[in-house]
């Protein structure tokens, strides 16, 4: 007599949830699985893929975005943690014509980037804390801290120091 | 790397969540997630759901009184950094915050958090340690107390039950005639430390030490109150001599085994010349009387 072997319940079906947040000044609904992280939720359900994923776990700063003007690892959130919250990411920098941001500018000019894996994540630390201040303390120690949190592996930071302290100078905050 | 498969819980209420984590067996409470969330994606964690007690009223508040700084679960770790009156009343608190992490992380991890998860190397589970300071614990049984001492168990464990939601974290407040000294080092900025060392001291009319309290991170499987070098340097002027001896006694409090970031043999090297410079700091803010100056 033929056996059917017996199948484990499957636990492929993720409880779901709808969330409703703001996305760079749009509102954004959509039903999403309680364990998906607020970066894949980002890039993958939104198309977002300006925010970068580099360590997924708090490590290199790559996919920070800001949530509530704060900036944020979006690796370690969660999407529901995301729920109500106002979030912006690198997309929102630029203007719609595509001026750059004064620190994306900066950035440019001074050479601050290589293959640009980190720059968004870059970007969006910096300007929150340009955004919730309002001077910066432009020494070299200063900046350098603020820059600990991203990861950088091709230029050795000296550049984006400096594009950070141009970025200061062209938005009046030294 | 991704999260495990888990169910996830909002209630609105501490007297709910009590309800739901006593009923969910293998649940875990998440607050900011920074700890949490890393492993969950590294599957280090499994749970059967996640309790989120971002609805719960009232837990974002800090308190502070004329004995202590109680902080609840919802609280950040950016709002005890922005908090004026906690750079004047606990500088040592204030002062050991910059070392918590990058700012994007202290924007959504809370001080509770990390209490309970309870890293040997972190530096808010040290301060609670250094300061006597304790949690209270809520779950379907009523509310406990449970001192930092008693709390802190391992490297990430805790004496909380599986059914006990941390409520609060109080933090005594210091003596205000005394000085302070928080020293640490980590290869970068941010991350957890190799090892740390804090120091709270009021000296008598003569100069020499009348109280001190000496607590470390990093050096053990859990923060530790150094109570063997407190009762050497204890009525001392500090020395040299009295700090060597001081630094010979810390080395046998130094467990940790090595570990791909030093070896043993190296945060006791470490740890003495972090003990040196907080006992030696500590002394000259308790002489100068600029205990509420923000270090």
């Amino acid at each position: 007599m033929k056996t059917v072997k017996k199948l484990a319940p499957s636990k492929s079906v993720d409880p779901t949830r709808i969330i409703s947040l703001t996305v760079n000044g749009e509102t954004v609904e959509r039903e999403v699985s309680v364990r998906m992280l607020l970066s894949d939720f980002i890039r993958h359900e939104l198309g977002l893929t300006g925010t970068h994923v580099g360590c997924e776990h708090g490590i290199c700063g790559a996919c920070t975005i800001m949530m509530n003007g704060e900036s944020s690892r979006s690796c370690t959130i969660l999407a529901v943690q995301s729920d109500g919250m106002d979030l912006r990411t690198i997309e929102s920098v630029a203007e719609k014509d595509g001026s750059l941001h004064p620190i994306q500018q900066a950035f440019q000019d001074n050479h601050a980037l290589q293959c640009g894996y980190c720059t968004p994540g870059m970007i969006m630390n910096i300007m929150s804390e340009f955004e919730s201040n309002s001077k910066i303390d432009t020494s070299e120690e200063s900046i350098r801290e603020l820059l600990s949190g991203n990861l950088c592996r091709c230029t050795g930071y000296a550049n984006i120091v400096e594009a950070v302290r141009d970025a200061a100078e062209r938005m009046g905050k030294n | 790397m991704k999260p495990p498969v888990f169910d996830y819980l909002t209630p609105s209420s501490l007297t709910e969540a009590a309800q739901v984590i006593n009923e969910t067996p293998g649940a875990m409470i998440i607050a900011g997630g920074q700890s949490l969330i890393p492993a969950l994606n590294f599957k280090l964690a499994w749970p059967s759901a996640l309790i989120d007690i971002r609805n719960i009223p009232d837990l974002d508040t800090i308190q502070i009184n004329d004995n202590e700084i109680i902080v609840g679960a919802g609280v950040r770790h950016c709002d005890v950094e922005k908090d004026q009156r906690i750079g004047k009343r606990h500088p040592i608190m204030h002062k050991a915050m910059a070392y918590v992490a990058h700012s994007p992380i202290r924007n959504r991890g809370t001080v509770v958090g990390s209490i309970c998860h309870a890293d040997a190397a972190a530096e808010m589970p040290l301060i609670l340690v250094l300061t006597d300071g304790y949690v209270t614990a809520t779950s379907v049984d009523g509310s406990r107390t449970i001192a930092a001492r008693d709390f802190f168990k391992f490297h990430m464990t805790t004496s909380r039950h599986d059914n006990e939601i941390i409520q609060t974290a109080h933090f005594p407040i210091p003596n205000s005639t005394g000085g302070y000294s928080f020293q640490e080092f980590a290869r970068r900025s941010g991350d957890y430390a190799i090892a740390a060392i804090a120091c709270l001291m009021t000296l008598d009319k003569s100069g020499k030490i009348e109280e001190i309290k000496i607590a470390g991170c990093g050096i053990s499987q859990r923060p530790i109150r150094l109570s063997n070098v407190e009762q050497l340097v204890i009525g001392t002027t500090l020395t040299e001599n009295d700090v060597s001896q001081a630094i010979e006694a810390l080395a046998e409090s130094v467990t940790s085994p090595d570990d791909i970031h030093a070896t043993n043999k190296y945060r006791k090297y470490l740890a003495g010349k972090l003990l040196s410079k907080s006992l030696i700091e500590a002394k000259e803010r308790a002489q100068g009387g600029n205990h509420h100056e923000n270090g």
